[in-house]
């Protein structure tokens, strides 16, 4: 079996004056390792070479990159999964400032969650133990609270390109809905209200990119159908 | 907060209901008239003005030019905030857009009721 041919996405902003791609021969033994383990092979090679890993078992998040075309996280996506013909291009999740190599920086990404108040909002006296939900309630926040936020989805939204400081993104809008489903919290209105105008929310197109990437197989375009039937039926 | 000024119902959710209702009347209004050229093959000046000189088809051409005018104001709309990011081309082609709209609605309903 012959060497995987990496394509890799460089650029350090104190030498080069723009990115390129740089060509690396790695020997995987024949082994279906997965992506991340071919980028610790390939910073053996060059240790200046820049990405972000933590967990390396999809939990974290950190690792978001674009594998062949396809955002993903390299820790969990082997290589059987995105390579053809000993062939792997890696680049940095696009539509982000890139800080060096496949580090990108993902303030853009973190303002827009921030905007949505991902934390509950309850104006009611708290109870002497605990705020308690039926399990039917509960049951409401599975497939939205499993998000890691790893940016997948968002950098490969098209409306999140080209309207990134207005249009929350499927991350976001996700979470959003994960507040305005939840039994105990009683900010609703305020929080349907933030989210009526034509960007915020309506700039989502439904081409379901997000789904299609999201590495947990979680259902963004779900969750904003359900955010614009919560509006809908608030104002009409 | 993010404020709007050039769309059509200043509100996201209201741009969104009226782009699918109208594009439900347009549908209506599509069929209507293909089916129409069908069912009547060797179709006169006659019987075109005919069907046109009805209240009803005067009421349903008039929801759909209505219908498309918002529609288009709300799609190309959309369309220049998307992909024009210098604000004086942005504002420009929306104005433009806006007022080419104006024309051709009105311009429809004298063709419509003119005749």
């Amino acid at each position: 079996m012959s060497n995987l041919q990496v394509s890799l996405y460089r650029y350090n902003p104190e030498t080069d004056s723009a990115p390129y791609m740089e060509n690396f021969e790695v020997d995987t033994q024949g082994r279906d390792v997965m992506v991340l383990d071919v980028l610790h092979m390939m910073k053996e090679q060059d240790n200046g070479l820049a990405y972000r890993r933590s967990c390396r078992e999809g939990v974290c998040g950190s690792d978001g990159m674009n594998m062949n075309g396809k955002n993903g996280l390299a820790c969990i996506t082997p290589l059987s999964e995105v390579v053809k013909d000993d062939r792997l291009v890696l680049r940095p999740l696009p539509g982000l400032p890139v800080i060096r190599d496949l580090v990108v920086d993902m303030a853009l990404f973190y303002k827009q969650y921030e905007r949505i108040e991902p934390y509950l909002q309850n104006d009611q006296p708290a109870p002497a133990i605990e705020r308690l939900q039926s399990p039917e309630e509960r049951d409401k926040l599975d497939g939205l609270y499993e998000c890691i936020l790893c940016a997948c989805c968002s950098t490969a939204c098209p409306s999140f390109w080209w309207n990134p400081d207005k249009f929350v993104g499927p991350a976001g809008l996700l979470q959003s809905y994960r507040f305005l489903v939840d039994s105990r919290d009683t900010a609703t209105q305020e929080r349907l209200a933030e989210l009526e105008d034509p960007f915020s929310v309506f700039r989502c197109r439904g081409i379901m990119n997000c789904v299609a990437v999201c590495p947990k197989g979680l259902n963004p375009t779900r969750a904003i159908g359900k955010i614009r039937e919560m509006l809908l039926a608030n104002a009409t | 907060m993010v404020t709007n000024i050039t769309n059509l119902g200043r509100s996201g959710l209201s741009d969104w209901m009226i782009q699918r209702v109208s594009a439900v009347i347009l549908a209506f209004y599509a069929l209507f008239i293909v089916l129409y050229l069908l069912f009547n093959p060797g179709l006169d000046y006659a019987a075109w003005s005919g069907l046109f000189s009805q209240t009803w088809m005067r009421i349903f051409s008039l929801l759909a030019f209505v219908s498309l005018a918002a529609h288009a104001w709300i799609g190309l709309w959309t369309v220049t905030t998307d992909y024009l990011k210098p604000t004086a081309i942005r504002v420009g082609v929306q104005i433009l857009v806006i007022l080419s709209i104006f024309v051709f609605l009105v311009w429809g309903i004298q063709v419509l009721w003119g005749a």
